[in-house]
C-alpha cells in the first residue's frame, strides 16, 4: 500500500467572483521509504500541493489517502492530530523558536502529542535526535548562537521527535550556502536510507532534486511527469482526465 | 485526555518560557496587576485595621450593651413607668451569663440617687450604681486611672468600698488622689479604692464620669434599704415585701418570717427575693446583640414563669442606633474599597490584553509553526490563555507581597492599625486569575483562529 495516494485532486481558490484553479487534477502515489523531489516553477501550484499533502489545507475535490486514511474530509483538529503523528516539517527559514534552546525547540511538538511522554523520556529522545543530526554538543544553544546549517539540523531533529513516517522539506536549502546545503541533503538521504522515512523535498532547484530518487514536476496545476514510481509506467494523460 | 500531567506541565512550562523570552515586557505588563492587587491588599488591611479600631471604640462606647429593666408596676390603674416593677433578681443576671451563648458579661445594677459627702464638700452624682466587678467589663471600662476595682468577695460581704468617676473626684477632692479616703453616702462610710478613667458624655449627653460604683449588696442593704423611706427618690427597692414577691412568683411563697426592725438594722443580710433595678449585659460582638436579646427574652420568660399570652415583665433595650451606624460605616468602607479595587484591576487587565494582542501578532509565525507540528486550535487557545493567567497570577503574587509590605510600612512608620486580611488575599488571587482569563481570552481566541498556512508565511 502506498503511503500517499492522490486521485484527481483539485484546488480552486475563490477571490471574490473570480475562481482561480491552482491544482487541476493531480493523481499521484508515493510509496513508503521513497525520497521524492517535488519540483516546479513558482506559481505552478507546487506550494499548494505541498500544503494539501502536509494536511495543512484541504482539497476542493478529489481524494487524498495518507497511510491508508482518507484525509480530504477531516476537520482541522483531526488534521492537526494527524500532522503531529505522521508528518514532520522542515522549512526554508528554519522557523525555530527564538531565545529557546535547541533542546526545547526539538521538544516543542511533543507538547501537542496525544501520547503522554514523561519529561525524562522526552528529553532523552530529543538529546538522541540532536546527537544524530550532529548537534550533541549544542543542546543548550539558542538559534541565534547557531549557524544556518545547524539551525536547519535542529529543525530536522524537531521534525523527527514524534517518529513520523513522512517528512516534508519545503526548500530546505533555500537559505543555505552550497556546502551546507550539501550537508543537509546528505542528511536527508541518510535518514531515508537508514530510517526508511519517506521524504518529500519541495524545491525549484534541479541540484537539490538530483538528490532524490524520483522527481515529480508540476506545471500549471498538473503533474508533468513523475506521478508514479519509475518502476511503474506513468498513467497516460487521457486516463487521468477520464477519472 | 487534555489533562495528562506531562502536557499540563509542558503547557505551564511553555507559558513561563514564553514570558521569560521577554522579561521586561512581561514585568511591565503585569505591573498593572501588581499595583492593583497591592493596592487592594494594602487598603483592605489598613481599612480592616481602622474599621476594627472604630468598631472597638464604638463597642467601648456601648454598641454591644443591652439594658434589661423590670416592666412597669401598676396599682389601681396607675402605672409607675418603665423600670418600676420588681421582677429582676441577681439570680436572673447569673442565669443570663450562664445560659446565653452570645453574652459576654452581665452586671446586675442597683441604683440610687443621693448625696455623697467628703469633708465639707458634697455632691449628688448622676449615677450611684451598686453592681459587681463585671460591670466594668460590660461598660468596657476596665482600665482604672488609679487604684483597683472591688472584688466579688467584697460584693458578697457587702463591703463599704467604692470607685469614683472623674467628675466626682473633681467635685469632692479637687483632683487630689482620693484613694484610701472615706466618703459618706447617706451616712454610710465608703472607702475609695479606685478612680475610673475618663469616659465623657454618653449618647444622651449625660456625664458618665459623674458616677459612684460600689458593691450592689452594699448599696442595696446598707444605703437604700436603711434610707428607703426618707430618700423617696429610689424606685422602691424594698426587698422584704413578701407579699409583692409572692404575687410575682406564685409557688414560691415560703419566705423568711418577718424580722424585727432591730434585727434588720443589725444584720443586713441578703434575702432570697432581692430585686434589682436593672441588668446590664454585654454581647460578645455588636452584631450578636439581636441574638442576645432573643436568648435573654426566652430565658427570662422561662424563669419568670410567664404564660405564652402574658406580656414580658421586663424590657430589653439596646443601642440600635449605634449598631446601625456602625454597620453603615463599615459597609460603605468595604464598598468603596471594592470599587477602587475593580477599577485598578480592570486597568491592569486592559494592559494585559493589549500586550497579549501585540504578542499574538508578533508570534504569528510561531503559532503557524505550532499548528503545523500538530497544535489544534484549542491547544493554541489554551497556551495563550495560560500565558495570560500565569502573568496575572505572578502579578497577583507580587501584588500580595507589595500590599503586605506597604501595609507593614504604614503600620511601622505611621503607626496605623492594620490587620491581615485573608479574604483580601484569596479574593485578589481569584480576581487576578479571572482578569487573566477574561482579558486573555480575546487575544488567545484570535491566535487560535489563525490559518496555519497564512501564519507560517507571515513576515
Amino acid at each position: 500500500m502506498p503511503l500517499i495516494e492522490l486521485e484527481n485532486l483539485t484546488k480552486t481558490y475563490r477571490i471574490g467572483e473570480i475562481e482561480l484553479p491552482v491544482l487541476r487534477g493531480i493523481s499521484l502515489s508515493i510509496a513508503r521509504g521513497e525520497l521524492v523531489a517535488l519540483m516546479g516553477a513558482s506559481g505552478s501550484g507546487k506550494t499548494t500541493l505541498m500544503n494539501i499533502l502536509g494536511c495543512l489545507d484541504r482539497p476542493t475535490s478529489g481524494r487524498y489517502r495518507l497511510d491508508g486514511q482518507e484525509i480530504s474530509g477531516l476537520s482541522s483538529d483531526q488534521r492537526a492530530i494527524l500532522r503531529n503523528r505522521k508528518i514532520g516539517f522542515v522549512f526554508q527559514n528554519f522557523n525555530l523558536l527564538a531565545r529557546t534552546s535547541a533542546l526545547d525547540n526539538v521538544l516543542m511538538p511533543l507538547s501537542y502529542a496525544m501520547e503522554d511522554v514523561s519529561e525524562k523520556e522526552a528529553r532523552r529522545r530529543a538529546r538522541e535526535l540532536l546527537e544524530r543530526v550532529g548537534l550533541g554538543d549544542r543542546l543548550d544553544h539558542q538559534p541565534s548562537q547557531l549557524s544556518g546549517g545547524q539551525q536547519q539540523r535542529v529543525a530536522i531533529a524537531r521534525a523527527l521527535i514524534n517518529h513520523p513516517p513522512l517528512l516534508f522539506a519545503d526548500e530546505p536549502t533555500g537559505n543555505l550556502d552550497s556546502r551546507t546545503s550539501e550537508e543537509i541533503l546528505t542528511m536527508f538521504e541518510r535518514l531515508n536510507r537508514e530510517e526508511g522515512i519517506t521524504i518529500i523535498l519541495v524545491t525549484h532547484e534541479a541540484d537539490v532534486a538530483a538528490h532524490a530518487r524520483r522527481t515529480i514536476h508540476i506545471k500549471d496545476g498538473l503533474i508533468e511527469n513523475g506521478a508514479c514510481d519509475r518502476a511503474a509506467p506513468p498513467p497516460a494523460r487521457a486516463e487521468e482526465k477520464t477519472r | 485526555m487534555s489533562l495528562l500531567p506531562g502536557r499540563v506541565y509542558r503547557t505551564i512550562r511553555a507559558a513561563l518560557h514564553a514570558l521569560r523570552r521577554n522579561v521586561m515586557r512581561s514585568a511591565l505588563t503585569t505591573l498593572g496587576i501588581v499595583i492593583g492587587v497591592g493596592a487592594v491588599i494594602a487598603m483592605m488591611e489598613i481599612g480592616q485595621g481602622s474599621s476594627r479600631a472604630i468598631r472597638e471604640s464604638i463597642a467601648r462606647s456601648g454598641a454591644d450593651n443591652l439594658m434589661i429593666q423590670p416592666g412597669a408596676a401598676s396599682s389601681g390603674g396607675i402605672t409607675f413607668g418603665g423600670g418600676s416593677g420588681m421582677s429582676l433578681t441577681p439570680q436572673d443576671a447569673e442565669a443570663i451569663l450562664r445560659e446565653c451563648g452570645s453574652v459576654r458579661a452581665v452586671a446586675p445594677v442597683v441604683r440610687t440617687r443621693t448625696q455623697v459627702v467628703y469633708g465639707n464638700r458634697n455632691w449628688i452624682p448622676v449615677f450611684i450604681h451598686g453592681t459587681v466587678p463585671a460591670y466594668l467589663d460590660v461598660r468596657g471600662w476596665r482600665d482604672l486611672q488609679e487604684g483597683e476595682a472591688f472584688t466579688d468577695q467584697e460584693v458578697r460581704n457587702a463591703s463599704k468600698v467604692c470607685l469614683l468617676g472623674q467628675t466626682l473626684v473633681r467635685e469632692l477632692f479637687d483632683d487630689q488622689s482620693p484613694i484610701g479616703q472615706e466618703v459618706r453616702v447617706k451616712n454610710v462610710s465608703f472607702k475609695v479604692i479606685g478612680v475610673l478613667s475618663r469616659k465623657g458624655a454618653n449618647m444622651m449627653g449625660m456625664d458618665q464620669d459623674d458616677i459612684l460604683l460600689a458593691p450592689w449588696t452594699t448599696i442595696k442593704y446598707r444605703v437604700s434599704n436603711t434610707q428607703y423611706v426618707q430618700s423617696g427618690q429610689n424606685t422602691g427597692s424594698d426587698a422584704s415585701s413578701g407579699g409583692t414577691m409572692g404575687r410575682i412568683y406564685p409557688g414560691q411563697t415560703a419566705l423568711y418570717p418577718e424580722r424585727m426592725a432591730s434585727q434588720l438594722a443589725d444584720t443586713p443580710m441578703p434575702v432570697r427575693f432581692t430585686n434589682i433595678d436593672q441588668i446590664q449585659v454585654a454581647a460578645r460582638t455588636p452584631e450578636l446583640v439581636p441574638e442576645a436579646i432573643r436568648e435573654i427574652r426566652l430565658l427570662l420568660r422561662d424563669r419568670h414563669r410567664l404564660r405564652a399570652d402574658e406580656p414580658d415583665d421586663f424590657s430589653i433595650r439596646d443601642m440600635t442606633e449605634m449598631t446601625r451606624q456602625l454597620k453603615q460605616t463599615s459597609d460603605l468602607m468595604t464598598r468603596l474599597l471594592l470599587i477602587v479595587a475593580m477599577i485598578s484591576l480592570v486597568v491592569g487587565g486592559v494592559g494585559i490584553m493589549n500586550i497579549m494582542l501585540v504578542s499574538v501578532t508578533e508570534r504569528t509565525r510561531e503559532i503557524g509553526l505550532r499548528m503545523a507540528v500538530g497544535a489544534r486550535a484549542r491547544d493554541i487557545l489554551r497556551q495563550f490563555l495560560t500565558e495570560a493567567v500565569v502573568l496575572c497570577m505572578l502579578g497577583g503574587a507580587f501584588g500580595i507581597a507589595v500590599g503586605r509590605g506597604s501595609s507593614w510600612m504604614v503600620r511601622t512608620a505611621l503607626n496605623w492599625p492594620t490587620e491581615l486580611s485573608v479574604a483580601a488575599i484569596v479574593a485578589s488571587v481569584a480576581v487576578s486569575v479571572s482578569v487573566g482569563v477574561i482579558f486573555g481570552f480575546y487575544p488567545a481566541w484570535k491566535a487560535s483562529r489563525l490559518d496555519p498556512i497564512e501564519a507560517l508565511r507571515y513576515e
